[in-house]
């Protein structure tokens, strides 16, 4: 094997691929970004929907993430991109990819809040009963806080896994990293390379985003940062 | 044992005044299993009432009634004037604005430091202003002894230590009326005398209190009156002496054992 890498296409002076790349990298962050505030608000609204009185809300709700969790995500891009579309609701690759992302995140989002929900122990939901605190009150100042607290590895974990499955989006031209390194790959036949920088530029992202959470949960979380309980 | 008298706070109060708490033919089933089966009693302000008996006797079932933690199955609960009924859900908000709880198990918020679990209660339910409620957390901190872990998290904090954490956030809310739930059966000996301390100031303060408890020696000392629960029922009830006199056969067997 005798291959050389030649990594010079990345600055060529007539067409500077790099600015694609970095392009592609902006397009995959703003994904990755609003599909995880989006998806966290939907899970996280799902979740407490899930613990409701209302059986018929749980129901709807166990549905919808069992058959996102149990269907590919392609399948779910091109049902909203092409499957709508056939009936009439237009999106652009770019909204149609973010709603996929949303709607998908989501299902996983709620399970594993639930599990944090479930885990918060039933003596300290009678104790802010016994209190007076309303349903909501209980909710947002005893229940989530604790139970996201103990899930936000998984969710960062999660997270992750979006964000690298934001690639599949190339599949309906959304300009994302994964398909600006086809398209500079189908012009400078250097696939070897561009999809080593593509896979370096994906790691840092990754790292990236578990260092944001870290923060996050540092930020976020005061008795982790007094106790130095690791997150 | 010492049982150096303490004057009960009642006399201080005329004896005509209507009861805190009034239990009127109680019951409560479990599906088919029922736990309480028509209990009686009234308890009075200021009075120091304490439920006896064995594990299953329906004592903590009768308490958690109180503030609504238990449904009722028929009968009701007359709590510092509001009712609680089989059905209504009308007043438990009110009542539970009156009645503060503490549990074997402290039940801390753990995400929260010690004053953010006092304070919480008071700012979201009273709408304290935050200044004022954390000079209120400072009070009852002081009461339980504890003003130096106003900062600390529950898991800092020795069981004896959160479980006075957990009568202070109950006082925060200013009670009429206090139930404690086998509050020192999580705690050694060292440990348990210290959060009967604390509760022996509060009833010697007037504190209408209601206790479901192990502790005869401390019953014997503190209570107003000892209603001893068997099988569902009120099967004995007396003074503070209760225990040196018992009548029924089954009070004599359990204080037999439990003395």
């Amino acid at each position: 094997m005798n291959y050389q890498f030649d990594f010079s296409f990345l600055w060529d002076p007539d067409n500077a691929y790099w600015r694609d790349i970095l392009h592609g990298t902006w397009l995959t962050v703003q994904l990755t970004v609003l599909a995880i505030v989006l998806g966290f608000a939907l899970g996280a609204a799902c979740a407490i929907g899930s613990t409701s009185r209302i059986p018929s809300l749980r129901r709807a709700i166990a549905v919808y993430v069992e058959i996102i969790r149990n269907t590919p995500l392609l399948v779910q891009v091109f049902w909203l991109f092409f499957g709508l579309a056939s009936l009439g609701f237009k999106f652009s690759a770019f909204s149609a990819a973010v709603l996929a992302l949303t709607i998908n995140i989501a299902a996983y989002t709620s399970e594993i809040i639930r599990s944090g929900i479930e885990s918060v122990r039933k003596g300290q939901i009678e104790a802010a009963e016994s209190l007076g605190l309303s349903r909501m009150q209980l909710l947002f100042d005893v229940v989530l806080p604790p139970a996201i607290e103990r899930v936000l590895p998984s969710l960062a974990g999660q997270f992750v896994l979006m964000m690298l499955a934001t690639s599949i989006m190339a599949q309906i031209s959304t300009e994302e990293l994964m398909a600006a390194a086809s398209r500079i790959q189908s012009e400078t036949f250097r696939g070897f390379e561009i999809y080593i920088v593509v896979a370096v530029v994906y790691l840092a992202l990754a790292m990236a985003l578990r260092l944001s959470f870290a923060f996050l949960a540092w930020a976020a979380f005061p008795r982790r940062r007094r106790l130095g309980t690791p997150v | 044992m010492t049982l150096h008298a303490i004057a009960p706070a009642s006399t201080a109060e005329p004896a005509q005044a209507t009861p805190m708490v009034r239990f009127n033919d109680v019951h409560k089933s479990f599906g088919i299993v029922e736990v309480l089966k028509g209990i009686s009693f009234a308890v009075g302000r200021g009075e120091v009432v304490c439920l006896i008996g064995r594990s299953g006797s329906g004592k903590s079932t009768a308490l958690r009634c109180i503030n609504g933690l238990e449904r009722i199955t028929t009968g009701s609960i007359d709590v510092c004037g509001h009712a609680v009924t089989p059905d209504g859900k009308a007043d438990l908000h009110a009542v539970r604005k009156r009645v503060g709880i503490v549990f074997q198990s402290y039940n801390l918020f753990p995400h929260l430091t010690v004053e953010q679990n006092i304070t919480l209660a008071p700012r979201r339910v009273k709408k304290t202003a935050p200044t004022e409620a954390r000079a209120l957390a400072a009070d009852v901190l002081a009461k339980v002894g504890l003003s130096d872990k106003i900062a600390s998290y529950p898991e800092q904090l020795s069981g004896g230590q959160q479980q006075r954490v957990a009568i202070a956030r109950a006082l925060a809310m200013q009670p009429e009326v206090m139930l404690f739930d086998e509050v020192t059966s999580a705690l050694d000996p060292e440990l348990t005398g210290e959060v009967l301390k604390v509760m022996e100031d509060l009833a010697r303060g007037g504190m209408t209190m209601v206790l479901v408890t192990h502790e005869m020696a401390f019953a014997s000392r503190v209570a107003d009156k000892i209603i001893f629960m068997h099988k569902g029922r009120v099967h004995e009830t007396g003074p503070r002496d209760l225990l040196s006199r018992p009548e029924t056969p089954e009070l004599r067997q359990f204080v037999g054992t439990g003395l």
